[in-house]
């Protein structure tokens, strides 16, 4: 079916889901199954004198607890490692269940094994551990100051690593002499990422076929490879890792936890199944957190706005352990995003990761980038007011032009492609901007609500990522994607994709590249994904990559599809290959397209081999490794219109606009339903979201009655559009979707409540944009 | 100790045994094998267990299975009649209104109490009325414009 490429077509898994059957992890059950419950630290740093399991052990219905040194005493490897290495980076050892010391609330010691849920969770109850508590400390700062708590020996104050990226010196010297200058001090908040499915494993083991995984996995691959290596010593072979449905991911179902390796281990020691689902709190308290930084950073700018230089130190909490990705989360998806759209010659940034005693912090929507994009754009915004100019126009000023491309940027990234002033003047037109602008001005005048009109100008590096330069940079892995297409006797399509989806529709928009490119009816493709067994390797769904690494794998192996047939179709017809060319379902010869092969008669004779060229095998299946020459770099401009109430800080937000550009899309409503998602959820982190852990290093978020997730009746519909400058590097031009509006979102709607309030003389505020935080604002600024 | 409830669920009268401080969510989903309704936060606040009880949208995991003896209960995978999509399970698949599918059976049923109850609401009556079922993946959005779209279909 050509031409369903870049059309809306309905999504295939729908239907399982719509009526309930889908199946998602903790809906499953095996005969034999045990429930596990792991004993969590209440304590933000501790250390563990004892523990007394007598108690549980004796409870109705318990099979087994066990405690770390069970873990030990069993010989495996028992810790989770970190993926990506930098310089001089700390790596203190994170035990899947802790034996010495405790370093966050929700650090497993010990987990019990029951019969059932409830009654393996009553028992956890009863575990007695002895805990020597200690002085805590939970601020990415304040963490690498003298004398604060050590969590690891091998880690004095708390630093992991300190790592920086530009030109010092060129980046210093652009601020001699400079016309303008800003600087901001900011907090970028600490974030839970909250997927509504909860972390799940459902582990099986038996001699013959080895483990059997089932969890709430978006790169199943990378679980078994890390289980294999690190934490249960199982040969890789003899490992099997399926993510059935998953509700969810947004980052937290990437990285490698202890958790699920304790339900594989328990299930290993028990002989049965054994099932972990956590509970609200727990996943909360556990899975991986996003952001939490603290940043200063200037800018330095000409007479006429143009910037000249920028520097930027952050502190990056990275919580008690390092996960699966973190060290390269505030450098290496950050650090190189700071040109922003922007023409500047002169960068520094220094990171300063540090641990803490809270949730691990990792990757979460956007990674770094929204990060980036939140210190590039209000500084930009502060640049605009110090300049006297519109911050519409301080960005024009400063963008890289369309012609200008490709363009190095002064950390690292090679800009491909873009053409950011057509998508900024899309975005202003959409919002009647000039028009927005007058009626700010004559609602301050007339004393009512006070508007505010926020601007943002993104772009993210993701189709990520070449895996000659993330190893380079310190990644312990590729990161290219497979995808093999295995064409049937009938001429039916089966791909196999290294890419795990969950919720992102591969089944449709990898079906939509197949029938696209092959000419086949969609309902003749199968996509396969997120099984270890079905799969030959994958690197799994994150960092919009799917469709661009994903998509592109199977684009490759289509052709190379599509040029064995030739050799076939060409037998068939007697002419060199090379005189062939591929359409509508069929080889034909250029120029006689009625001298033909139709694909359904090249597929069978695949098969049938009964007349194949010589040096031809039969069989028509075709795998790609893909790994891309760069990333992609979808970019945009997002404006958001907010009302703020002068007498109790209440923020309504009016309008949401937004100007996308993530290349060819394959699927436009898929395309727009990752942008809505992908906006709410910056919305979500700029308005409400925050982890907040006290000094003790207790959550003090951990439920929804005090983690406030976007609601339906809080956020207005979005108003989307695109521009399409196709990725020039991948074979279907694409770029990637799912995090745009995340990286935009937080900031244009800082830039919009901070705008509204400037009659106050407000400058900045940190994230969340509490009614309170705006009330306070106003009078302080009156006072001034 | 065991109570003995005896309810109708999808149109299926069921007599069972259960225990007291069983919350119906799992009674639901363990018990009678119907994992189409989920959990999400077990403390009534994300939705995503929400079934209809005699008609009325209830989060099933603020229920024990107990208290529902002698009602009658609607989950996901009631919703269909002779195999056909009810309108809002139609238009949820028309409308792109799920991504990962987690709350979308809680939110087509807090959705169908709430045509129930207004068979034409406006855009701002469906976002009050979804304001307990939280989802993560589509900004709302796509889950306004189904649940519209569902209330027009129904009218014409
Ligand atoms: S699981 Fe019942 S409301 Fe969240
Ligand atoms: S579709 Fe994923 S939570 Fe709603």
């Amino acid at each position: 079916m050509s031409g369903v490429l870049g059309t809306s077509v309905k999504r295939r898994e729908d239907p399982e889901l719509i009526t309930g059957r889908g199946k998602y992890t903790d809906d499953l059950t095996l005969p034999g199954m045990l429930h596990a419950a792991i004993v969590r630290s209440p304590h933000g740093h501790a250390k563990i004198r004892s523990i007394d399991i007598a108690a549980a052990s004796a409870a109705p219905g318990v099979v087994a607890v066990y405690t770390g040194k069970d873990v030990i005493a069993s010989g495996v490897g028992g810790v989770v490692p970190t993926g990506w290495l930098l310089p001089n980076l700390k790596t203190p050892a994170h035990p899947i269940l802790a034996t010495e010391k405790v370093r966050h609330v929700g650090d497993g010691v010990a987990v019990v094994v029951g019969e059932g849920r409830y009654q393996a969770r009553d028992a956890a109850e009863l575990v007695e551990v002895d805990y020597e508590p200690l002085d805590a400390t939970v601020d990415a700062k304040g963490a690498t100051a003298e004398g604060q708590p050590q969590i690891h020996e091998e880690a004095p104050n708390n630093v992991a690593f300190d790592w920086d990226l530009g030109d010092k010196a060129a980046a210093d010297s652009a601020f001699e002499g400079a016309a303008h200058t800003v600087a901001v001090d900011l907090r970028n908040s600490r974030i839970i990422p909250f997927a509504i499915e909860p972390r799940a494993a459902l582990a099986s083991y038996d001699e013959a076929s080895g483990l059997t995984l089932r969890m709430t996995s978006q790169n199943p691959h990378l679980h078994r490879l890390l289980m294999s290596l690190a934490s249960l010593n199982l040969p890789e072979h003899r490992i099997r890792v399926i993510a059935p449905e998953v509700g969810g991911g947004f980052g937290s179902k990437i990285h490698h936890y202890p958790d699920e390796a304790i339900a594989s281990w328990c299930a290993m020691q028990c002989g049965r199944p054994v099932k972990w689902a956590a509970t609200r709190s727990e996943t909360n308290a556990t899975d991986a957190h996003g952001r939490d930084h603290v940043t200063h950073a200037e800018m330095a700018l000409d007479g006429d706005g143009k910037i000249l230089g920028l520097r930027v130190e952050t502190y990056a909490a990275m919580g008690a352990y390092l996960s699966t990705f973190a060290p390269c989360v505030p450098t290496y998806l950050h650090g190189t995003l700071l040109s922003g759209q922007y023409d500047m010659p002169a960068i520094h940034i220094r990171v300063i990761g540090s641990f803490t005693n809270t949730a691990p912090v990792d990757a979460v929507r956007g990674a770094g980038r929204p990060e980036a994009t939140y210190l590039v754009e209000r500084l930009m915004d502060l640049a605009a007011i110090e300049s006297g100019l519109d911050p519409t126009e301080v960005r024009r000023r400063n963008f890289v032009p369309a012609d200008a491309f490709p363009y190095q940027t002064q950390v690292a990234l090679a800009y491909d492609s873009g053409n950011y002033e057509v998508a900024l003047d899309k975005a202003l037109a959409n919002s009647g901007y000039a028009d927005l602008r007058s009626q700010q001005a004559e609602r301050l005048a007339s004393g009512g609500k006070l508007l505010g009109i926020g601007v943002c100008a993104y772009i993210e590096a993701c189709g990520i990522a070449p895996s000659a330069v993330v190893g380079s940079l310190g990644a312990q892995a590729g990161l290219y994607e497979s995808a093999k297409v295995r064409v049937h006797p009938t001429g039916t399509v089966t791909v196999f994709s290294g890419s795990s989806a969950h919720g992102q529709g591969h089944e449709t928009t990898f079906a939509q590249i197949v029938a696209d490119r092959l000419g086949v009816p969609m309902e003749n493709v199968a996509v396969v994904e997120g099984d270890t067994d079905e799969v030959q390797f994958g690197m799994g769904t994150y960092g919009s990559r799917s469709a661009a690494v994903g998509g592109s794998a199977i684009a490759k192996s289509l052709d190379k599809i599509i040029a064995k047939g030739a050799k076939l179709a060409a037998h068939v017809l007697e002419v060199a290959d090379t005189d062939l060319e591929f359409h509508d379902n069929q080889w034909s010869v250029k120029g006689s397209p009625d001298k033909s092969v139709a694909w359904g008669d090249v597929c069978l004779q695949a098969y049938l081999a009964h007349n194949m060229p010589a040096d031809v095998e039969p069989g028509l299946e075709e795998t790609t490794f893909y790994d891309p020459a760069n990333f992609t770099y979808p970019f945009g401009a997002h404006i958001a219109l907010v009302e703020i109430d002068r007498e109790t800080g209440e923020i309504e937000l009016l309008r949401y606009v937004a100007v996308d550009d993530c290349g060819e899309q394959i699927n436009p409503m898929i395309v727009e339903g990752q942008v809505h998602g992908g906006i709410a959820y910056g919305i979500g982190q700029a308005l409400w979201e925050e982890a907040v852990y006290d000094e003790h290093g207790q959550l003090l978020t951990s439920t929804l009655l005090d983690y406030a997730l976007p609601k339906a009746h809080n956020l207005p519909s979005f108003e989307l559009d695109h521009t399409i400058t196709p990725c020039p590097h991948n074979p279907l031009g694409v770029k990637g979707i799912g995090e745009a509006g995340t990286i935009a979102a937080p900031v244009t709607i800082v830039n919009a409540v901070v705008d509204a309030l400037r009659p106050f003389g407000v400058k900045h505020l940190d994230m969340p944009l509490t009614p309170e935080k705006i009330w306070r604002a106003m009078k302080n600024g009156e006072d001034v | 100790m065991a109570t003995r409830i005896d309810l109708e669920v999808n149109g299926e009268r069921h007599e069972r045994d259960v225990e007291p401080r069983q919350l119906l969510v799992h009674f639901l989903r363990e018990e009678l094998g119907l994992t189409g309704t989920n959990v999400g936060c077990e403390t009534s606040l994300c939705g995503a267990c929400t079934v209809l009880m005699d008609g009325q949208a209830v989060k099933s995991c603020t229920q024990l299975a107990v208290q529902a003896d002698g009602t009658s209960i609607t989950t996901i995978e009631g919703l269909q009649t002779n195999g056909e999509y009810h309108p809002l399970q139609q238009a949820f698949w028309d409308c792109h209104g799920l991504q990962c599918g987690y709350c979308t059976p809680g939110m087509i049923l807090a959705a169908a109490d709430l045509l129930e109850r207004n068979a034409s609401p406006t855009e701002r009556e469906v976002r009050d009325a979804l304001k307990g079922n939280l989802c993560r993946c589509t900004g709302y959005h796509n889950i306004v414009k189904s649940v519209l779209a569902a209330a027009a279909g129904g009218e014409s």
